[in-house]
């Protein structure tokens, strides 16, 4: 290298020399290399998420009807009622919260101000915890209450106008009527234990429009692919979110040990975190997207 | 780096984000829930499948890119690194915009096929009329 650094009166002014140029010297993209690798590895995880959403997007498409999210996730701990949407819109806000107490840990960081690192790490690190435990109550709901499961879809939505009736064709009457749907409405098959096995009940329907009028179907689960797409995705994204809180709490404690104020560089460690929990909000705004909002 | 702003300057960007992110997060679902008629029963246009849907599907992709590009370039400080690095990481992006068309595409296809195959399966053959077979024969292939 020292044959060649004529130009190297100009390209020293900021950092480092040329002869330094295979240790570390020189920042590619005046970035260092641990900030510039974890954009790297995001860019590679994203490639993975938008893989897993696509493919539910493509399962979505390829289906005649799909659970509608506002009635699939519509509880709400110790609520009775069905409140579409808002516990996860609760879930989002901590998601929200947490990522701007991290932008205020990584600034205090700039400002070398250890106490100021160490109290937005904890409330960032609460936060994602508590992401973890809703996404808990969620998932137990789902699987222990409305058994769903990786292969078993109780929610679905009706092809056509009908009205309901029982296994002998007989029309169920409630409240001295017949029990109409309509298409597009949604259901959910109850289950209850049988031998060991969650059977579901088994409802009939008369179709009265569209191209089964007239005929009686068993109103059958819902599209089977719904429930291992939910689980892998919001899965791989609370994994992401646990594996954060982890490297959260290790940074955390660095920090206090004050090994990163010995560094001097900023807690640049601190700001790599950062990157990568800022990531797994951005990620919860598609999964928000594609899972409970279209 | 955020080096270009004062402390003050980056506090306040902290609670604009918050605002904007909550703000937007709020109109997102209002809006869905107004458009599958938890609001006004009578309002469906989110669900219906039609014109309607389709605005309402691409108004909310829009909110989505939006707190996206909010986050990557503010939280994440995008905005404040070079060209170079914005561009490596941001234009292999653009590679998901033909994955997203060529598989949704696939995805309909898909339905079609299975549609088709329901259909077929279900016809019913009409029987070939009894009475002599029409048609040219092989000579020989008819004895008898």
């Amino acid at each position: 290298m020292a044959e060649t650094s004529v130009s190297h009166a100009h390209e020293t002014h900021e950092h480092g020399s040329d002869d330094q140029l295979w240790e570390g010297g020189k920042e590619p993209l005046k970035a260092s290399y641990g900030k510039l690798m974890m954009w790297y590895f995001l860019v590679s995880d994203a490639f993975t998420f938008a893989g897993f959403l696509i493919a539910y997007g493509t399962i979505r498409f390829s289906m005649p009807t799909w659970p509608e999210p506002d009635f699939v996730f519509a509880s709400f701990p110790f609520v009775k009622a069905h409140w579409p949407l808002v516990f996860v819109t609760f879930m989002t806000f901590v998601l929200i919260f947490s990522s701007v107490t991290m932008v205020r840990a990584v600034h205090e960081g700039h400002r070398e101000n250890k106490r100021g690192v160490v109290f937005w790490m904890f409330l960032t690190i609460l936060g994602g915890a508590t992401f973890l435990g809703s996404q808990a109550y969620e998932w137990t709901t789902l699987i222990k209450y409305e058994n769903v499961t990786l292969n078993r879809n109780p929610f679905g939505r009706f092809i056509a106008d009908g009205v309901l009736v029982d296994a002998n064709g007989k029309e169920v009457v409630e409240n001295g009527a017949p029990v109409t749907v309509k298409k597009d409405d949604s259901y959910l098959l109850h289950g209850h234990e049988h031998d060991g096995k969650i059977e579901l009940e088994k409802k009939y329907v008369r179709y009265t429009s569209g191209a089964y009028a007239g005929q009686t179907h068993q109103v059958s689960e819902g599209p089977k692919a719904f429930g291992a797409l939910f689980f892998f995705i919001t899965g791989f994204h609370g994994f992401h979110v646990f594996s954060g809180v982890v490297f959260l709490a290790l940074i955390m404690i660095n920090s206090m040990s004050g090994l990163y104020a010995a560094r001097r560089n900023g807690y640049e460690m601190v700001e790599k975190i950062g990157l990568y929990w800022h990531f797994v909000d951005l990620v919860w705004v598609f999964v928000f997207l594609v899972f409970y909002l279209l | 780096m955020a080096a270009h702003q004062s402390y003050e300057d980056q506090k306040k960007l902290v609670f604009y984000g918050l605002k904007l992110l909550g703000v937007i997060t709020i109109v997102e679902v209002v809006f869905a829930l107004f458009a599958k008629g938890h609001i006004l029963p009578s309002v469906t246009f989110g669900k219906d499948g039609g014109f309607g849907q389709a605005l309402y599907m691409l108004a909310m992709i829009g909110a989505s890119l939006y707190k996206a590009y909010f986050i990557i370039f503010y939280f994440m400080h995008m905005a404040h690194e070079v060209r170079g690095l914005v561009l490596t990481v941001l234009m292999p992006m653009l590679l998901l915009v033909w994955a997203i068309i060529a598989f949704f595409q696939e995805g309909g296809r898909w339905g079609a096929a299975r549609e088709q195959i329901k259909e077929k399966n279900e016809e019913v053959v009409q029987p070939a009329p009894a009475g002599k077979p029409t048609g040219y024969l092989l000579p020989g292939t008819m004895k008898g």
